[in-house]
């Protein structure tokens, strides 16, 4: 099995999905792999990101809010450091834009469509219903792509409670509308609506004599008529959730799994690259976030740390007698060199599990990249340059 | 007069729900806190709600299901399922009982989750909210029950659910019911939401979100925010400028020679924990001006595995900044 650099990737793929859990630095890396691209590769890339930090999204430009792509000036590059081969451009997502626009294009008449969107049901699918935010994720990468306007679009995916329900979304949604039950629940409904009757009998049928008891009729009633209206929508809607699905899987996408080397989030990742395979996803590298530094597990550094804890008085000694200013009391240089040990082991547990870790990953045929743990939040084009060359140069 | 120390009252109120940005330890601070209030004689009732099933590996217990299993002594675990919750629901609450498997009435509820949110959060919350009530009535054995409960962007929508579903249901049982729930959550006497966080940009912008939101939006008394991973800070300020000293000229050729090869990789080691705690400050000075909540604070700890005894580390920090 040939390894490819993450690099070898961005040049060879249209789409590529970052995906992870919630707190690994997924906006980040997504972010800091467009720039990457665009000063490295060149071409016209976009990044489209699903919630980014406030500071990341004023760093690309993004501060106002809505479903517009914007050019990332040149200029803020430059001031960056950095040479554009390519134009840079980022997104964000709006989710109820997104649906308004997807209903607006889909609907057979305006009158339908306006019906749909002042419908209080749609109202609470669009803004609170979770998934609806991974299908139209999907929904909005498909129409970016299709635009053909980018050589390479960059994907961060929504924070969902499970990683892998976006990518059920579209196929989801196709099995929702094309459902027996919504038939079979609407149908009632639209019988009564062609003999004009505006009273519909629900209570025919046992599944509407449980449902009345539960939730009362009214609001059986509301549901039907919404998805009567959305029914409408039916054809355009199938072949789009399934357009969507076959982009997914096209040889043109691959698929990112970010993880840090926390207990929590690499279970997550490892699951998710066992579903991506068993999905036929396109699995293209894994990125660890946040690695500690090598130097933290050597036994050069152990030793050091152990004479620093044991040796602390002679040490304070050796280093005051040079006669530097601030070194005379040896009390306090004593706990200062300890503290310097003692600082060192407390890193080195985390570092050395860590490298255990990600010598078990280096056996999983994909590109893993590492990207160092900064002090600092990257909140600018140059630490998002900064992340990027770590992910390339590290394959 | 003296003000309360921040904790206290923290394990008086009977339901506990803890949320937070993923990655920040939400579930290891909510089975630490279990672990605490049982040693402490209380016999809990710890809700998973995210179905990940590594709620219970804190105890070092394989998953349990939706039936409350004994995983530590005093503590029962159980795990969010929502066909499971509305099962239980119907046979109760509608004397409706549903036998074998549930095959057309999971798809049912699918579909009507999908047309109507909250369906789902309504039967999570419902369920907790009952085992609350029973134990309040004397036929449930719980004195507390805790929940690992949603991430932040979707926990507004769990606990606002009584309201939702009270707009959209005007009559009938179901709007009945929301209605003690509703109360229930609402009585800073028996609820809580704590917000768990970690001294970090996003983590902390999201707290200061979520509290904002809450207090708008919901009817649920907040409790306090649980900063966990809380770097230490190496050095005191007057001994800063000693560390400073070491690290040029001849104290630091001096140190070359003596401490042999592994001089720069101690002193590298100490400098990123340095920064990446002064980097961490900054955040907690935004949260603190930012929420006006008590705030509980949990040490990063150096450990190589999670596990209960990382848990038991876990919560004996907690009683201490608990003042317990």
């Amino acid at each position: 099995m040939t390894t490819t650099s993450l690099e070898s990737l961005l040049a060879s793929r249209e789409i590529v999905v970052f995906c992870g859990s919630g707190g690994v630095g997924k906006t980040t890396t997504a972010a800091a792999t467009a720039v990457a691209a665009v000063t490295e590769l060149g071409g016209t890339v976009l990044v489209l990101t699903i919630d980014p930090a406030r500071r990341l999204a004023d760093a690309l430009g993004l501060e106002g809010i809505g479903n517009v792509e914007r050019r990332v000036p040149d200029a803020a590059l430059r001031a960056a450091g950095l040479e554009p081969r390519g134009e840079l451009y980022a997104a964000m997502l709006d989710t109820k834009a997104s649906w308004d626009d997807l209903v607006l294009r889909h609907a057979p008449d305006e009158e339908t469509a306006y019906k749909i969107l002042e419908n209080r049901l749609y109202h609470n699918i669009t803004a609170r219903f979770v998934q609806s935010h991974d299908y139209i994720a999907m929904e909005r990468l498909y129409d970016l792509h299709s635009s053909g306007r980018y050589d390479l679009i960059v994907v961060d995916t929504p924070p969902t409670r499970n990683a892998l329900d976006f990518l059920e979304a579209p196929n989801r949604m196709a099995d929702f509308f094309g459902g027996r039950l919504l038939r079979w629940l609407i149908t009632p409904y639209r019988l009564a609506g062609r003999r004009g009757a505006r009273i519909v009998n629900f209570a025919s049928r046992p599944f509407y004599q449980l449902a009345d008891r539960v939730l009362g009729s009214q609001f059986l009633q509301d549901i039907a008529e919404f998805f009567l209206n959305f029914q409408s929508m039916y054809d355009g809607f199938i072949t789009r959730a399934q357009a969507v699905e076959r982009l997914l899987h096209d040889r043109r996408t691959s698929f990112v799994v970010v993880t840090t080397l926390d207990g929590a989030p690499l279970r997550e990742a490892e699951f998710f690259c066992q579903e991506l395979a068993a999905r036929r996803f396109p699995l293209g590298a894994i990125v660890l976030n946040r690695v500690l530094p090598d130097f933290l597990t050597s036994p050069d550094g152990q030793a050091a740390a152990t004479l620093l804890c044991d040796q602390s008085e002679r040490l304070a000694e050796s280093v005051a007698a040079l006669g530097e200013r601030g070194l005379e009391d040896l009390e306090r240089t004593a706990r200062v060199l300890r503290t310097i040990g003692a600082t060192f082991r407390d890193y080195s547990v985390v570092a050395t599990r860590e490298r255990e870790v990600r010598e078990e990953l280096g056996r999983v045929p994909d590109v893993v990249a590492s990207v160092p743990a900064f002090p600092d939040d990257v909140h600018d084009l140059a630490g998002l340059a900064r992340i990027g060359r770590a992910l390339l140069g590290s394959s | 007069m003296t003000p309360a120390p921040p904790g206290a009252g923290f394990l008086d109120r009977r339901l506990l729900f803890f949320t937070g940005k993923g990655g920040v330890g939400k579930s290891t601070v909510t089975a630490a806190v279990a672990l605490l209030a049982a040693e402490q004689g209380r016999r809990v009732l710890l809700v998973e709600v995210d179905a990940k099933g590594n709620l219970t590996s804190l105890f070092e217990h394989p998953p349990v299901g939706f039936d409350p299993v004994e995983i530590y002594p005093g503590v029962c675990a159980m795990q969010m399922r929502t066909e499971a919750a509305l099962r239980e629901y119907l046979r109760l609450n509608l004397r409706i009982p549903v036998i074998g498997r549930l095959g057309p009435l999971a798809s049912v509820l699918d579909f009507v989750a999908t047309a109507a949110p909250g369906v789902k959060e309504i039967l999570t919350v419902g369920k907790v909210c009952w085992e609350v009530r029973e134990s309040l009535q004397g036929r449930a054995d719980w004195d507390l029950v805790l929940v690992d409960a949603a991430a932040t962007g979707h926990v507004l929508a769990q606990l606002d659910s009584p309201r939702a579903i009270q707009e959209l249901v005007q009559v009938g049982p179901v709007r009945q019911q929301t209605d003690w729930m509703a109360e229930l959550l609402a009585d800073p006497a028996v609820t809580a939401l704590h917000v768990v966080t970690a001294p970090e940009e996003m983590p902390v912008n999201e707290t200061i979100e979520l509290v904002d939101r809450a207090r708008v939006e919901l009817d649920v008394p907040l409790g306090s925010v649980v900063v966990n991973r809380v770097l230490p800070e190496p050095f005191t300020r007057a001994d800063e400028p000693v560390f400073d000293a070491l690290l040029s000229g001849s104290p630091r050729d001096r140190l070359d020679a003596e401490l042999g090869a592994g001089a720069s990789a101690v002193l590298d080691a100490t400098r990123l924990a340095v920064s990446l705690r002064r980097s961490r400050s900054v955040h907690l000075t935004r949260l603190r001006d930012a929420v006006d909540l008590p705030l509980l604070y949990l040490p990063y700890l150096f450990v190589r595995d999670h596990g209960l005894r990382v848990t038991r580390m876990v919560a004996e920090h907690l009683a201490e900044e608990l003042g317990q």
